[in-house]
């Protein structure tokens, strides 16, 4: 899939003490995700081409995607679609990309998310409320060992938004 | 289009009381803030430096403090010709306390749309905040060597 006119619409940055090896592990195994990402599951087939998914604590495929990229331990890209009928053909596609760089003795993670076309801040605000809550949370599993217990409000602005849409949203 | 202005929210397993402390102690906000010196007493009108191996990089203004909730000063980088002809931009710590942790959101805007300060802040804001986490949480700063600091700053702000 060529992304080349993708706009990068949100951008989070952050600092690990831990390896590059480490921080890859986090981001692509059930194991670890399962401890700072709201209970839900990574699966990934780590080859260009390979299936993404992201599984919620009952089996559902909340998010699913293609491996875009992947140069272990350093970039990973994939399509990142929530799985809501509708919601591919009303936003279009999303991709999100990691990058890991080795600084001194620790790691700068950088996540963005990248949209096939601009989206308004009301649909973007669920991700900007999600990012930063689990990559914190990610920094303290890979730190300390221990998780942080997050209460996310729910992502009210985004939903309104995607209602008007036309989105059908689950539940 | 979105307004020129950064946005940074983090998690950290503290009390509301220690991350403020955190953010206003001239000597805890050293380990974290990458060799800075931050100088003020915190007080609504007061001055506030923060100054880097003898030098002056930026001067503020402290305008609302209400512990431990709520903190905004004025910023203006000092260190750069072009960045000191750009008016003062302003900076805001809302703390959040939830359970055993506390949300903090650091809001730095009023830039105009061609700044020169926004790109280098951004930069420093998520290094500072996550040094900040590391070490409330763990005890201990980020293992990152000052040069290797001081080299990808310099490096980030040729662009």
């Amino acid at each position: 899939m060529d992304t080349r006119h993708f706009t990068p619409q949100t951008v989070y940055t952050i600092y690990i003490a831990s390896t590059p090896e480490k921080v890859w592990q986090a981001l692509t195994t059930a194991e670890f995700s399962r401890q700072y990402f709201s209970g839900f599951a990574v699966e990934i087939e780590l080859e260009i081409g390979g299936a993404f998914v992201l599984r919620t604590p009952d089996g559902e495929e909340h998010i699913s995607g293609e491996v875009l990229a992947c140069d272990p331990p350093h970039k990973l890209s994939v399509t990142w679609n929530v799985n809501w009928p509708g919601m591919v053909e009303a936003l279009g596609q999303t991709v999100v990309t990691y990058e890991i760089v080795q600084m001194g003795d620790a790691v700068r993670l950088t996540m963005t998310e990248a949209h096939e076309r601009p989206l308004p801040d009301d649909i973007l605000s669920g991700g900007r409320l999600g990012w930063p809550a689990i990559l914190s949370s990610l920094k303290s599993v890979v730190e300390t060992g221990k998780p942080l217990v997050i209460k996310l409000e729910p992502p009210t602005q985004m939903l309104a938004a995607l209602k008007a849409m036309g989105v059908t949203l689950p539940g | 289009m979105r307004k020129p202005e950064f946005v940074y929210v983090t998690y950290i397993e503290t009390t509301a009381e220690t991350l403020w402390h955190a953010l206003t102690d001239r000597d805890f906000i050293q380990k974290y803030w990458m060799d800075c010196i931050l100088t003020s007493d915190w007080k609504v009108g007061s001055r506030m430096t923060m100054e880097r191996y003898g030098e002056l990089k930026n001067e503020c203004v402290i305008l609302e403090s209400d512990p431990p909730r709520r903190m905004s000063y004025s910023w203006h980088s000092v260190f750069d010709a072009e960045m000191k002809t750009e008016k003062p931009s302003r900076v805001t710590y809302v703390l959040e306390p939830q359970g055993n942790i506390v949300k903090l959101t650091v809001t730095h805007e009023n830039f105009a749309d061609d700044s020169k300060t926004l790109p280098s802040i951004s930069f420093g804001w998520p290094m500072v905040l996550s040094n900040l986490k590391s070490i409330l949480e763990t005890g201990h700063p980020l293992p990152l060597e000052a040069p290797v600091i001081a080299a990808t700053e310099q490096a980030h702000a040729r662009g």
